[in-house]
C-alpha cells in the first residue's frame, strides 16, 4: 500500500469510528425533536414515524399552557443567576482569605473545608430539608443562595488560581495604602478572570440542571423550577411524549447555547478537578 | 516579606465568615441532625422538637440503633446493593469502552474533530430530568425509537423499563450515553500527556499500532483510568435522576431500587426519616471510604490547571 492509500484509509477509518459515536450520541436528541414535532396521535402510530409526516407545533403550544411551566423557566433562570454570583463571590472571598491574608490556622479552615469535598448532598438533603423547614426557608428560591455561601469545590479551584498570584503585588498595594477589599476586588478578582468565568459556567449549568434539592425544598408549583415541572410532568400526562419531549427540549436549548458560546473554556484542563459528587 | 509576618485573624475571618457560616449550617449540622434523626422513629410530620429540646426529642423518638439493626434485617437492602452491583458490573465496562473510544478519536484531533468534542460532550450538559425523559420514551418497547433501531438489524427488543431483567440495562445504557463525554475528556487529558517519545521509540521497535495501545498507551494511562475507575464508583453509588424519571418506584419487581432513591422514598413516601437518615450513613460510610482512596491517588496523580 501507497503511504497515500494508508493515509486515506486512515482518515476513513477514524471518521467512520468517530461518526458511529457521533449518531449514537445524537439518536436521543433526534427522536427529542421528531417526537416535539408530532401529534399526539402519530406518537403511536405503527410502523413508527422516524420524521413526523405531519408537523406540529401544537405540543409546544400546550406546553406553555400548562400552568407554571413559563414561570419554571423564570425560576430556574433566576436561581442558576443568582447562586452563580453567590458562589463566585462567597468562594473568591474564602479563597482570598485562604492564599494572601496570613492568619493562624489557615491551613487548618482549609483542611476543614476540603473534607466538606466528601459529604455530597445525596447524604444530606434530609437534614437540609429538616433544617430548613424549621427555619421555614422551604418554597423559597432565595434559600438556594445559601448553599453557595460554602462550595468546597469553586474554593480549591480558585485557590490553585490565588496560588500562582504573587504576593509581592498585595504587599505593594498595601504599601500604597489599599485597603484588603479593594485588594480583592480590583487586583485578585479581575486576576482570576480565567478560573472565574469557568466556575461561573459550571455553576449556571449545575443549578439550572439540578434536580434533588428543588424536587425536596420546592414543593410549590409556583416555585418549582424546571427540572420538577419536567418530571411532573410525566406523572400527569402519562403518554403525551410530545408534550414531554418539547420540555426538555426547552430545558436544553438555553444550556445548549451558553455551551456553544462558551466551549473555549471547555478545555479538558477543568474536567480533571470537577470531581463534584 | 509582610504578608507573612502580620497575623491578620479579623480581616481573613470576614472574608471568610459567609464560607464559615455555609461550612456550619450545610455541612457540619446536617451531619448533626442526620446522625441524630437516624436514632429516632421521628416520622417528619410528628413536631420535630430536637432543635428545642434534645433530651425530649429522644425521650419521645429515641430507638437506639433500631434503624440500622432494621435495615440490615431487612432484604431491601442487600436487593438495594445486588441492583448497585449490577449497575456497577455492566455500567464500568461500558463506561470505559466509550470514554476510550472517545478520548483516543479526540486525541488524534485530525481536522474537523473540534466539533466532535462539542458533539460529544452535549449530553453532559443536558439536564438529567431531559435525558432520562428521552430514554424513557426511547425505550417504549412498541413505540420507542430503539426497539425500532434493533428491528432493522432483525433483532425483537425487549421490554426495557418495564421488564425487571431490562431495566437496570436500559438505565446502563442511558448513563453511559450521558456521562461518556466527561469522562472521554478526563481520558483525553490522560492520553496528551503521554510523551510523544514512548511512542517513536516503540515505533522504532517495530511495534504496530495496536501493540502501542496495549505496550504504551494502556499502562501510561492508568493512573488516569484508575482514577476514573474509582469515580465512576463513588457515582455509581449515587445515582438518583435517572432511576427516579426513567423507572419510577424502583422499578419492575424492585429492580432499580438503589440507595438514594430508597432513601428519598423512605423519607418523602412512607415518611420514615429515621429509617431513611440511617441509610444516609451506611450510604456516607462507604463513599467515604471510595473518597479517601480517590484523595489519596488525586494528591499522587492529578494535576490541576485551571
Amino acid at each position: 500500500m501507497t503511504s497515500n492509500a494508508k493515509k486515506i484509509l486512515g482518515a476513513l477509518v477514524y471518521w467512520l469510528f468517530a461518526g458511529i459515536i457521533a449518531v449514537m450520541v445524537c439518536i436521543p436528541f433526534f427522536w427529542m425533536v421528531s417526537t416535539s414535532l408530532k401529534s399526539r396521535g402519530a406518537l403511536m402510530s405503527i410502523p413508527m414515524e422516524w420524521l413526523p409526516k405531519e408537523p406540529t407545533l401544537d405540543a409546544y403550544q400546550k406546553l406553555f399552557e400548562i400552568p407554571f411551566f413559563a414561570k419554571s423557566i423564570f425560576n430556574s433562570l433566576y436561581m442558576a443567576v443568582t447562586c452563580t454570583v453567590a458562589q463566585l463571590l462567597f468562594a473568591s472571598m474564602a479563597a482570598f482569605a485562604l492564599t494572601k491574608i496570613r492568619f493562624k490556622g489557615q491551613n487548618a479552615v482549609f483542611s476543614l473545608y476540603i473534607t466538606a469535598l466528601m459529604i455530597p448532598v445525596q447524604i444530606t438533603f434530609i437534614p437540609i430539608f429538616i433544617i430548613l423547614t424549621r427555619m421555614n426557608l422551604t418554597n423559597n428560591l432565595n434559600t438556594f443562595i445559601l448553599f453557595h455561601l460554602f462550595n468546597a469545590f469553586a474554593i480549591f479551584m480558585l485557590r490553585q488560581r490565588m496560588m500562582t498570584i504573587h504576593n509581592a503585588m498585595v504587599e505593594a498595594a498595601l504599601i500604597d495604602g489599599a485597603g484588603w477589599w479593594r485588594i480583592f476586588f480590583q487586583i485578585i478578582m479581575p486576576l482570576c478572570g480565567g478560573a472565574l468565568a469557568t466556575l461561573a459556567i459550571l455553576s449556571f449549568m449545575s443549578v439550572w440542571n439540578d434536580y434533588l434539592l428543588p424536587l425536596v425544598l420546592l414543593s410549590d408549583r409556583a416555585k418549582a423550577t424546571l427540572p420538577i415541572i419536567l418530571s411532573g410532568l410525566s406523572g400527569q400526562y402519562q403518554n403525551q411524549f410530545n408534550l414531554m419531549m418539547a420540555g426538555a427540549l426547552v430545558s436544553i436549548i438555553p444550556i445548549l447555547i451558553l455551551y456553544v458560546c462558551v466551549q473555549g473554556q471547555f478545555k479538558e484542563g477543568m474536567t480533571v478537578g470537577s470531581v463534584k459528587g | 516579606m509582610k504578608i507573612a509576618k502580620t497575623n491578620n485573624g479579623l480581616i481573613a475571618l470576614m472574608f471568610l465568615l459567609p464560607s464559615l457560616i455555609g461550612f456550619a449550617v450545610f455541612s457540619v449540622l446536617p451531619m448533626i441532625v442526620s446522625m441524630a434523626v437516624s436514632l429516632s422513629s421521628w416520622d417528619g410530620l410528628s413536631k420535630l422538637i430536637l432543635f428545642d429540646d434534645v433530651s425530649g426529642f429522644f425521650q419521645e423518638f429515641g430507638i437506639g440503633v433500631a434503624n440500622y439493626s432494621n435495615i440490615f434485617a431487612t432484604p431491601e437492602l442487600y436487593q438495594v446493593l445486588g441492583n448497585t452491583l449490577k449497575f456497577v458490573a455492566m455500567y464500568i465496562p461500558l463506561m470505559l469502552i466509550a470514554a476510550m473510544s472517545v478520548g483516543l478519536i479526540l486525541a488524534k484531533g485530525r481536522r474537523g474533530s473540534g466539533v466532535l468534542r462539542i458533539l460529544y460532550y452535549i449530553p453532559v450538559i443536558t439536564s438529567w430530568v431531559a435525558g432520562a425523559l428521552i430514554w424513557r420514551w426511547a425505550f417504549s418497547p412498541e413505540y420507542g425509537i430503539i426497539n425500532e433501531i434493533l428491528k432493522i438489524f432483525g433483532i425483537s427488543g425487549p421490554l426495557w423499563l418495564q421488564s425487571a431483567q431490562w431495566a437496570m440495562p436500559g438505565i446502563v445504557l442511558a448513563s453511559v450515553w450521558k456521562d461518556m463525554g466527561y469522562f472521554g475528556l478526563m481520558l483525553f487529558a490522560g492520553l496528551r500527556s503521554i510523551d510523544a517519545g514512548y511512542y517513536e521509540a516503540a515505533s522504532i521497535d517495530g511495534a504496530g499500532k495496536i501493540r502501542q495501545f496495549f505496550n504504551v498507551t494502556l499502562p501510561m494511562l492508568s493512573p488516569t483510568l484508575f482514577f476514573v475507575i474509582i469515580i465512576n464508583i463513588i457515582n455509581s453509588l449515587q445515582i438518583f435522576p435517572q432511576v427516579m424519571v426513567m423507572t419510577p418506584g424502583g422499578g419492575p419487581g424492585g429492580s432499580t431500587m438503589v440507595m438514594v432513591e430508597r432513601i428519598y422514598t423512605r423519607a418523602f413516601s412512607y415518611y420514615q426519616m429515621g429509617y431513611a437518615s440511617a441509610l444516609s450513613w451506611i450510604l456516607f460510610v462507604v463513599i467515604f471510604l471510595f473518597t479517601f482512596i480517590q484523595m489519596q491517588l488525586q494528591k499522587r496523580w492529578v494535576t490541576y490547571d485551571v
